[in-house]
């Protein structure tokens, strides 16, 4: 391979869109990380074993290192900088540090998000759900309770004023 | 001076660790995560042979590859290290042998990370493949050549405290009992990663995913053979450790050495396979243990044999090897002990320290042990172990030092909180209970390398506005120490948790920390923070006692105020204070260090053991089996844990639930094995760990002991809490289906196995024949004379 070619790519990423230009090849992940500087998504495996590379299209958790950004083009992204708005934490993100359900801190961007794709859905969801929401995503720190302990809290916050 | 918990406003309360808002908004930085202009990237070649001589290697294609910068092979780095000084083994390239399947050859750096992975493909290695020594067995047998010098023994141990061999004719009841444990992997969910860079006068700057960034920064200035005044190393938070990114990485050796010689920075990232390889883990290790009892169920003798698999080079092999004998007389009572270990070199990944370093083999070696005599002996499993106990404040054959001693506090929350003697003889068919007991270390009490300075040291500046710059070597893992360190000096100053800004883990500016190991931060660091804390404070009591014409013993910092003990409406301001300290006598700074005691005892081998102080643990597990398909499913655990004084009991109950967690994988289902020389799982998705769907309801008992050399009493909570689980794990699938399965992982295939077995058993029979070295007859400490 000699210097790669670049394609023109239109994404919509926390609500902006950004024209780049990008080697084909190059995965949502990568290009989320090297071209736009949003490296708070993280890679596990790029392998789409370990979900730590999560993040929302539409809404729904996606493995952005399975991605490719041509694919999608016009539909909406949302990394865990999209989580906090106008300078403040969304209601998962102050229970995980209230909590202390980011240990490393390493998967805690996608267990946000597919957290909050749950709470979208199911603003109360039953711990049962919780687990199987979060099944997916790997973390080797907790043990996985504080975790289901903190989407319980910010679910029992729902209504109230964020941080 | 000890203090109560109703004089603290910081420490032993559950608040909001300082990283945490970073860590919840995705801004902390991790390696990779670090990008800088005209960075390049670099990847590494590995070897596809168990075992191989290498005969030639040719790069000229390789170097040729458009957007190639550089191809290093291993005559560009030819000095060996190793993180042990008597284990310089390794080489950052391989230059005549690699050892396992992933062992670096070469590397490459190129403008873009798809070209240096095709360039990988264009270097030619011609290799001579040498027959591969996968077990233990073979490693001893000897037949081909040794993978290190003139035998494939790394490191024998033979000790003997006291007469063990006349102990045991004498004794009432004599049990031996052989068992294995399979070797498996830390699986940070953060692969390594190094960013190397050299600045325009030649300075080296290394960013890297390390728990030992002073171990790091000496090995770089050996091996390449540079001034360490000249090579700066600043750990990145670490996406999870538990041991695995304690050592000297080739890929961090081969990022600066392609930094200097393309004058661009270079990144070089592992890939999840690659992490595999660098291992470092759980060692193999096969144990045969024989103690001898009086009737009534009290130890009268032990001896303990280990034999580890170590995989292809040293790394910590020498203090693992010892690490499976040292703990067993702090957590019982132990009149005479016997001590037989051998490390042997295999071809597999190097094997090294993983949360519990050395001690959980061994433990579920001891712990299914004693299950099994208090059953022979018609003693329950709780009481055996209470009349073994040790007792706070005392010292072992092996002479090694107990002070706070929480076990049997431990024991009794457990016992009672899972209501284990009445429910274990009565549990639904399928279900058992399982009880098992620990002990772990609160920081090795030597260094790695032999010096007579401190292990942790802190230093802090104070600013005119009231802020407090903390500087230490200490590096977060995730375990929390940024807090600790921080809620230390602010309890000490009285100020907030906020006012403490944090430098951690930067060689250029931070004082040493020897690293993330060991669980020693929480006790090192925290007493050097301590300390440095109290330093500063003296100097502020000091201008504040002249300005408000009292004693300085008066006084006491709390609230961002300075004010006198019995008349809190005199006193001023800490940033007050701060300023008539600066005006007194310039800068306000004040440093602090910690050395642990000299505890070693007068035997060859004494280093590895002492601690200053040890923590306990004690484990009740319920198990759920289904006996059509051998599956065990772990629905509730009750784990208590001595942490002496929990500085921020939500981060320690954290350390205890991912403690038990990572058991319970260990336990059930993680495994590094391999077939014909490779790695049989080097993925997530094969390498089976718990998820979310696997976790049980864990009940956490802290029991706090307030260690009188622990920083405000505490002690460890990274490591010994998941040492008891395996082995009550074990003790329970035994109470649910009366099979023994002395091996771990225990996994459905041997549930099913033992089931169907005549003796209700699976595990190994025997350990193979051994020449161990005579037994060094080392002395025993008075009170254990004539015992």
């Amino acid at each position: 391979m000699s210097i790669p070619e670049r394609v023109a790519v239109r994404l919509r990423v926390n609500g902006e869109e950004a024209a780049l230009m990008v080697p084909p090849y190059k995965t949502l992940l990568e290009v989320l990380r090297e071209d736009m500087a949003l490296t708070g998504t993280k890679h596990g495996c790029e392998l789409g074993e370990s979900s730590t590379c999560g993040v929302l299209v539409d809404g729904k958790p996606f493995l952005s290192c399975l991605s490719m950004p041509l694919d999608l083009e016009g539909r909406e992204i949302t990394t865990v900088e999209g989580m906090s708005a106008d300078g403040r934490s969304h209601p998962l993100q102050i229970a995980f540090a209230e909590l202390g359900a980011a240990q490393c801190g390493y998967c805690t961007p996608a267990m946000l998000l597919t957290a909050k794709a749950l709470l979208d859905r199911d603003p109360h969801p039953s711990r049962g759900a919780i687990m199987e929401a979060i099944a997916g995503v790997l973390c080797r720190c907790t043990g996985y309770l504080k975790i289901f302990e903190a989407v319980e809290l910010a679910a029992s916050r729902v209504g109230t004023p964020a941080r | 001076m000890t203090s109560s918990a109703d004089d603290l406003s910081i420490v032993g309360k559950s608040l909001i660790k300082p990283d945490a808002f970073s860590k919840v908004s995705g801004q902390t930085k991790f390696a990779d995560d670090l990008a800088l202009p005209r960075m390049i990237y670099g990847r590494i070649l590995r070897s596809p042979h168990p075992y191989a001589r290498i005969l030639h290697v040719e790069t000229s294609r390789a170097r040729a590859h458009p957007g190639v910068l550089a191809v290093l092979t291993g005559d560009d780095l030819p000095v060996k290290f190793g993180i042990l000084p008597i284990s310089q083994d390794e080489e950052a390239l391989a230059r005549d042998r690699v050892r396992y399947v992933g062992d670096p050859i070469a590397a490459v750096a190129a403008t873009d990370e798809w070209i240096a992975d095709e360039a990988l493909d264009l270097i030619e290695v011609q290799f001579q493949t040498l027959p591969p020594v996968m077990s233990i067995e073979q490693a001893i047998a000897g037949n081909g050549e040794p993978i290190h010098g003139k035998s494939n023994v790394h490191k024998t141990v033979a000790l003997e405290f006291g007469d063990t061999g006349e102990a045991m004719r004498a004794a009432a009841h004599v049990r031996e009992d052989t068992v294995f444990f399979e070797g498996n992997t830390h699986l940070p969910m953060e692969q390594h990663a190094a960013l190397a860079q050299v600045a325009a006068d030649g300075k080296l700057t290394l960013w890297t995913s390390s728990q030992t960034p002073h171990y790091v920064h000496r090995a770089l200035g050996k091996v390449l053979e540079m001034p360490m005044s000249r090579i700066r190393v600043i750990a990145t938070p670490n996406g999870g450790g538990f041991g695995g990114k304690s050592d000297i990485f080739s890929h961090e050796l081969v990022a600066a050495k392609l930094a200097l010689v393309t004058g661009r920075p270079v990144k070089i990232t592992l890939t999840r396979e690659e992490v595999f390889y660098a291992h470092r883990g759980r060692h193999p290790v096969l144990m045969k243990v024989k103690t001898g009892f009086t009737k009534d169920g009290r130890i009268t003798a032990m001896q303990f044999q280990s034999f580890l698999d170590g995989g292809g080079y040293g790394s910590y092999g020498v203090a693992s090897t010892y690490y499976t004998g040292a703990l067993q007389a702090t957590t019982y009572a132990i009149p005479r002990y016997r001590f037989e270990a051998v490390r042997l070199f295999t071809n597999k990944p190097p094997c090294g320290p993983k949360r519990g370093h050395g001690t959980p083999q061994p433990r579920f070696a001891l712990e299914t042990h004693l299950d099994k005599v208090a059953e022979e002996l018609g003693i329950d499993p709780v009481e055996i172990r209470l009349r073994n106990l040790p007792k706070a404040d005392s010292r072992t054959v092996n002479w090694l030092r107990i002070t706070s001693f929480g076990l049997e506090e431990c024991i009794n929350k457990v016992v009672e909180g899972s209501g284990f003697l009445k429910r274990r003889t009565s549990m639904p068919a399928g279900r058992g209970l399982g009880f098992a007991v620990s002990c772990y270390l609160s920081g090795a009490g030597t260094a790695i390398y032999w010096n007579d300075m401190p292990h942790s040291e802190v230093q802090l500046k104070l600013d005119r506005n009231g802020g407090v710059s903390l500087l230490c070597g200490a590096i977060d893992i995730g375990q929390g120490s940024d807090h600790i360190l921080a809620a230390i000096v602010a309890e000490v100053l009285g100020v907030s948790l906020e006012d403490i800004q944090l430098t951690t883990a930067d060689t250029d500016l931070t004082p040493i920390d020897l690293g993330s190991y060991s669980s020693r931060v929480t006790f090192m660091a925290g007493n050097a923070a301590k300390a440095a804390a109290e330093n500063v404070r003296d100097r502020l009591f000091e201008v504040a006692a002249r300005a408000l014409q009292c004693d300085r013993d008066d006084l006491i910092a709390r609230d961002h105020r300075i004010v006198r003990r019995n008349r809190p409406a005199e006193g001023m301001d800490f940033a007050q204070a701060v300023q008539l300290a600066e005006a007194d006598d310039g800068v306000v700074t004040g440093t602090g260090s910690y050395t642990p005691p000299k505890l070693a005892g007068p035997y060859k081998g004494s280093g590895v053991g002492p601690s200053p102080a040890y923590s306990y643990s004690a484990a009740v597990v319920e198990v759920d089996c289904d006996t059509q398909t051998g599956e065990v499913r772990v629905p509730e655990v009750w784990i208590a844990h001595d942490i002496g004084r929990a500085i921020n009991p939500m981060l320690v109950i954290g350390q205890v639930e991912g403690s038990v967690y990572m058991a319970l994988g260990e336990a059930l289902m993680e495994e590094q094995t391999f077939r014909l020389g490779l790695h049989k799982f080097p993925s997530l998705l094969e390498y089976k760990s718990p998820t979310a769907l696997e976790t049980p309801i864990m009940h956490t008992y802290l029991v706090e002991t307030i260690d009188r050399e622990g920083p405000f009493g505490a002690k460890e909570a990274g490591q010994g809490p998941l040492l008891p689980v395996i082995p009550a794990v074990a003790n329970a699938i035994y109470n649910a289906l009366g099979v023994r399965i002395d091996e771990v992982p225990i996994t459905p295939d041997k549930v099913l196995k033992a089931m169907n077995d005549k003796a209700k058993r699976v595990g190994p029979k025997s350990v193979p024949a051994f020449d161990f070295p005579p037994l060094i007859d080392a002395d025993v400490p008075d009170e254990w004379q004539g015992k």
